[in-house]
């Protein structure tokens, strides 16, 4: 159980050992170790933004749709509006078109009873003459009297 | 089982045996052929192990052997973070060596005491001692490396002149110089020689109570070796534990100035 030689031996294994370590071992693997820490930090940082945006792209599609509504209820009122409009224009037009029409029956109306007349009184003008002529045939003359038949017949106007 | 050399028969050359190492040469000059072999073998395997994880290390998803190695690069990093305040190169890749190779060594202790002996005499080898730390040189070179790097360390951060007035001015002030200077003599040196006897004495006492039920009845043995290996399996952690620890601690003293 002395201490001898073996002592030295070990010394060195020992020193070789902890340089093989600290050349070779420890870097590598403590640099992996802390990078992937930091990827880990750099992932949960990520996902906390995406989560931020998220929030952000939420409130930003509500101002959009609440905007979409204001703007479409706008265009329904203003399509209610003229459609008012365009039907108290139509029903003025039908107004309007109803009383020419009115006023052109009335008129033409008119116009055929003024012809009637005219042929009614051109008839009765004929027949009375007709009937004068044939009674007076034989003793009046039709040119003598001419004058008289015409003032009668102008009366019945 | 006893040996010629040792010419007594019976339990006590058993034993003698079993603690006798593999030794070559005179004197001073002998050297520990097994201590020296199987820790050589055993801290290869540390520094195979590791570095086959290290070629292989990525930040992405570790496999298993990365996995495995960088679970201790954590844990000994911790330790050094609990304790060491400064910033150093060595003492991390240090600590790592220390708890590992120790606990290389330790672990040689659960495999039954027989069997590397028996091996050895089929090849011909008489004596084979196959755990390390029950060898003092092992313990020593280990902690007489630790007590240069704390000279070393207190001076390259002190100064000579900074480190010398430490071991001369304090606790006790100028006037106590003599008493001081014997104080700090004393704490520095015992430094290593606890660190060293510690791991020493706790693992030879363990071997030699396997030895010790190994001479018991075949019957009685499992009942009483059973238990004592899981015992050792705390035993063997925990004493490469507190060799890391305390060599951690005694580098981050030689650090700090006062």
């Amino acid at each position: 159980m002395s201490i001898n030689a073996t002592l030295i031996g070990q010394m060195i294994t020992f020193a070789l050992l902890v340089w093989f370590t600290m050349k070779y071992i420890w870097p590598p693997l403590f640099d992996s170790l802390e990078e992937r820490k930091k990827k880990i930090a750099d992932g949960l940082a990520a996902a906390e933004k995406g989560q931020e945006q998220i929030i952000l792209a939420e409130k930003k599609a509500i101002g959009v749709i609440k905007d979409a509504k204001e703007q479409s209820s706008e265009i329904v009122t203003l399509a209610q509006k003229r459609a008012n409009e365009i039907v108290e224009e139509s029903k003025d037009t039908a107004k309007k078109e109803g009383e020419r029409l009115l006023l052109a029956a009335k008129a033409q109306i008119e116009q055929e009873m003024q012809q009637a007349k005219e042929g009614l009184r051109q008839q009765v003008a004929d027949l009375a003459l007709n009937a004068a002529e044939q009674i007076l045939n034989a003793e009046i003359d039709k040119t003598k009297h001419q004058d008289i038949i015409t003032k009668v017949s102008k009366q019945l106007s | 089982m006893s040996t010629e050399a040792h010419a007594a028969e019976g339990a006590t050359g058993y034993i003698i045996h079993h603690l006798t190492p593999l030794h070559f040469g005179e004197g001073f000059w002998t050297l520990h052929l097994d201590t020296l072999f199987f820790s050589a073998v055993l801290g290869g395997l540390f520094v195979w192990f590791f570095k086959m994880a290290a070629d292989k290390a990525t930040a992405g998803v570790p496999g298993l052997v990365q996995n495995f190695a960088e679970m201790l690069i954590e844990f000994v990093d911790n330790q050094v973070k609990d304790s060491f305040h400064g910033h150093s190169k060595l003492i991390a890749p240090l600590a790592l060596t220390i708890f590992c190779w120790v606990f290389l060594w330790n672990f040689m202790d659960l495999f039954p005491v027989d069997i590397f002996p028996l091996i050895g005499s089929i090849m011909g080898i008489e004596y084979l001692r196959v755990v390390p730390s029950t060898d003092l040189n092992a313990t020593f070179a280990m902690s007489i490396s630790v007590f240069f790097l704390i000279i070393f360390y207190s001076i390259k951060i002190k100064g000579p002149w900074g480190f010398a007035k430490e071991l001369m001015f304090q606790p006790f002030g100028p006037w106590l110089l003599p008493f001081n200077l014997l104080l700090k003599l004393v704490e520095e040196i015992a430094k290593p020689i606890s660190l060293a006897l510690r791991l020493f004495g706790n693992l030879y006492a363990g071997e030699l109570i396997f030895i010790l039920i190994a001479l018991l009845p075949w019957y009685i043995q499992p009942v009483l070796s059973f238990p004592w290996a899981i015992f050792h399996i705390l035993i063997i952690t925990l004493q490469a534990f507190i060799f890391m620890v305390l060599t951690i601690v005694y580098l981050s003293m030689a650090h700090e100035d006062h």
